[in-house]
């Protein structure tokens, strides 16, 4: 039996056999072969003294077991970590940020409690999966899409609770902001419902976020003041079509006025998908992969380029430095109208811009369509993205993991820039490259529709020399952007003391009002203690 | 049926592959480890290596041998291989808990891609790490 730190042996004993009482014997796990299989895969810190080893799970069934195992907890001051489907991979999985917590896995409550076709959402437990949903829509003859993240098997609540995103219009695709109504057992084991949960035989939990008064639902997501057991989320009804299209810049200075037109284009509703910055000279993307001409010249050289030798060849072979995916969905002549309004846009905005006809499909989509097409863009789950970081030509061994540092910058061709130039002088002193997309310069993500992630991801290599430097290196780089305003929007709790930090206006004011609702909502400091930073006062305390 | 009572019916449905555990006992273990297979290990290792990347993977292991990439096409793994790798993960693949894939149903699955019967879980339980 391992013991939680601050527990006697005792008390761990009395709080285990509490536990088997409430939710049966065969799911409190305790012995080390199966306590292991929560370890984070890809941590950074594998074997090392500093991995946040788990001391038991506990795997509720109901809403009624976790409430009675949160109680028992409580009572013996057990620190419990709840998750979802445990697949927060590159963002900590399911080990905790506090050694020695007890895993409260909800993934045995994978129950959808409601699909409402007329009203587009759904209610469901945490255990609840991407392919789970996928396929109960499906199966069930629903014209719903689900927005899905990369990797489908994670869970509803458990993505949107790290601010998770997938592809769809950015109401879908922003899984936080997608919520309405949650469930959640408080410290004590109080049941709240927020928004119109609150108002008993209200038919609108999934129907109106606020309720009346403090919308309450952002301090449960990054956090550690209650378990949530329950959310909402709407979801988007199927749409007659869906176009894909391109538009291509040829010069480096072109970048700053191509982002203010993407800007005007998507805050005005015309373009309404997720749209994709790419660079065809620096890297390509999943939708406008890297200039033929550029990849055959850098096989000719036998080595990397700068980035002036690649602007030099770009110049003389009129190779598009930029290139703008922008995606509709909507009826098919609503969508060729918008799309030939961007044209206009582009091109008024940056002489010399040229086009793509881009690619149409209706949906249903046909089997066939199904293997051709970018699967979250049409909310179909997959696994696909663990092809980067897998065995291949260019990774021959094959990685162990990788572990993600995302800063957000301004929606601005300045700030993709000049984010770039400090993240590459880091990553090179570092010698680390974004191992994902094996490039230089990054193109930002898009999930937000007001900001830019520069998204990037280090390989987990199970080497602990190689390891220590890249965890160096992803500490350098949350210090050093700090200092520029880019701060992470989610991330592994090995970082995540450096990451809170770097949100210090005020003398940390942000971070000393979460502590004082942690000490108000949780004064005995049992749930997620040290998630994002909000460690409870007795280990506040300790940590000096 | 029309589609608003198929809606209406899935309510306060569970999702069809359930993880209690008790299902792999009751049903063949040819269906059940092949269900197990289908919903946990089929998005990765399915034929066709462009869209499933542990078949990515595989192919360039087991290149220039004759060894077949997809899981389901293999005829030399054993139940306690398959227990190895799900138990413990190998390369960016995670290791599964038991929530997620009981030990009954990991007999299931061992059994349905080993082309074997099912094992006792008390013989193959002890899992060694994979190598690399």
């Amino acid at each position: 039996m391992r013991v939680s730190p601050g527990v006697s042996p005792a008390d761990m004993q009395a709080a285990l056999a509490e536990f088997q009482k409430i939710v049966g014997a065969e799911w409190v796990f305790t012995d080390e072969e199966d306590v292991d299989l929560y370890r984070d895969s890809y941590s950074i810190f594998w074997d090392q003294p500093e991995e946040r080893i788990v001391a038991a799970a506990v795997c509720p069934d109901s809403v009624d077991q976790v409430q009675a195992a949160v109680k028992v907890a409580n009572r013996y001051g057990i620190p419990i970590y709840p998750v979802s489907t445990g697949k927060n991979l590159g963002y900590g999985g399911s080990a905790p940020a506090y050694a020695g917590s007890v895993v409260l896995d909800l993934k045995r409550m994978n129950r959808i409690l409601r699909v409402d076709e007329d009203r587009g959402f759904v209610l469901v437990e945490p255990g609840v999966s991407y392919f789970d949903l996928y396929q109960h829509l499906r199966e069930t003859g629903s014209r719903l899409m689900v927005d899905v993240p990369d990797p489908g098997w994670g869970s509803l609540v458990g993505n949107s609770l790290d601010h998770g995103a997938g592809y769809l219009q950015p109401t879908y695709r922003n899984h936080f902001e997608s919520h309405c109504g949650m469930e959640v057992v408080l410290a004590d084991g109080t049941l709240l419902r927020t928004g119109m949960g609150a108002m008993p035989g209200a038919d609108s939990w999934q129907d109106f976020k606020f309720g009346v008064g403090p919308w309450i639902d952002g301090i449960f997501s990054q956090s550690n003041f209650g378990v949530v057991t329950k959310m909402g989320f709407w979801l988007m009804p199927e749409p007659e079509a869906h176009l894909e299209a391109n538009a291509f810049a040829y010069r480096f200075e072109d970048l700053s006025p191509m982002v203010n037109a993407l800007n005007y284009l998507e805050n005005t509703g015309v373009a309404n998908g997720m749209s994709f910055v790419t660079s065809p000279l620096y890297g390509g993307s999943s939708f406008v992969p890297r200039d033929q001409r550029v990849v055959d010249h850098l096989a000719g050289a036998g080595h990397d380029l700068s980035q002036e030798e690649l602007n030099a060849f770009a110049d003389a072979n009129k190779v598009p430095y930029w290139s703008m995916t922008l995606k509709f969905y909507g009826p098919e002549d609503a969508v060729r109208a918008n799309w030939n309004f961007c044209k206009k846009e582009f091109a008024k905005r940056v002489p010399g811009t040229t086009f793509d006809e881009g690619k149409l499909w209706r949906f249903p989509l046909t089997p066939e369509q199904h293997d051709e097409v970018h699967k979250p863009s049409f909310g179909i789950p997959s696994l696909e993205m663990f092809s980067r970081g897998a065995r291949s030509p260019n990774n021959p061994e094959g990685d162990w993991g990788h572990i993600w540092f995302a800063p957000i910058i301004p929606r601005t061709g300045e700030a993709i820039i000049e984010a770039n130039k400090v993240i590459s002088e880091i990553t090179a002193r570092f010698d680390r490259i974004d191992s994902l997309r094996r490039v230089k310069f990054s193109t930002p993500t898009t999930y937000w529709a007001r900001s830019f992630i520069l998204l990037f991801g280090f390989s987990i290599k199970r080497d602990p020399e190689y390891d220590r430097k890249t965890l160096e290196c992803l500490r350098t780089l949350i210090a050093e952007c700090a200092k520029h305003g880019w701060g992470e929007y989610r991330a592994s709790p090995v970082v995540h003391d450096n990451v809170a930090a770097a949100y210090s206006f005020n003398n940390n004011a942000l971070t000393r009002f979460h502590e004082r609702l942690k000490d108000a909502v949780d004064p005995n400091g049992i749930i997620s203690a040290g998630r994002y930073g909000i460690w409870p006062k007795h280990l506040r305390e300790k940590k000096g | 049926m029309n589609r608003l009572m198929l809606i209406a019916a899935s309510i306060l449905a569970v999702p069809t592959f359930s993880v209690q555990g008790q299902a792999a006992d009751k049903a063949s273990t040819a269906s059940a480890g092949k269900h197990v297979y289908d919903h946990w290990c089929a998005p990765c290792h399915a034929a066709g290596g462009a869209h499933h990347p542990g078949t990515g993977a595989l192919a360039f292991k087991y290149k220039g041998e004759n060894i077949p990439a997809a899981l389901e096409q293999r005829t030399d793994l054993t139940p306690d291989v398959i227990k190895t790798f799900v138990r413990n993960g190998v390369s960016v693949m995670p290791m599964f808990r038991k929530t997620e894939i009981s030990d009954a149903q990991l007999d299931a699955l061992a059994a349905y891609l080993s082309h074997q019967p099912v094992k006792s879980p008390a013989t193959t339980r002890k899992a060694k790490r994979p190598p690399a």
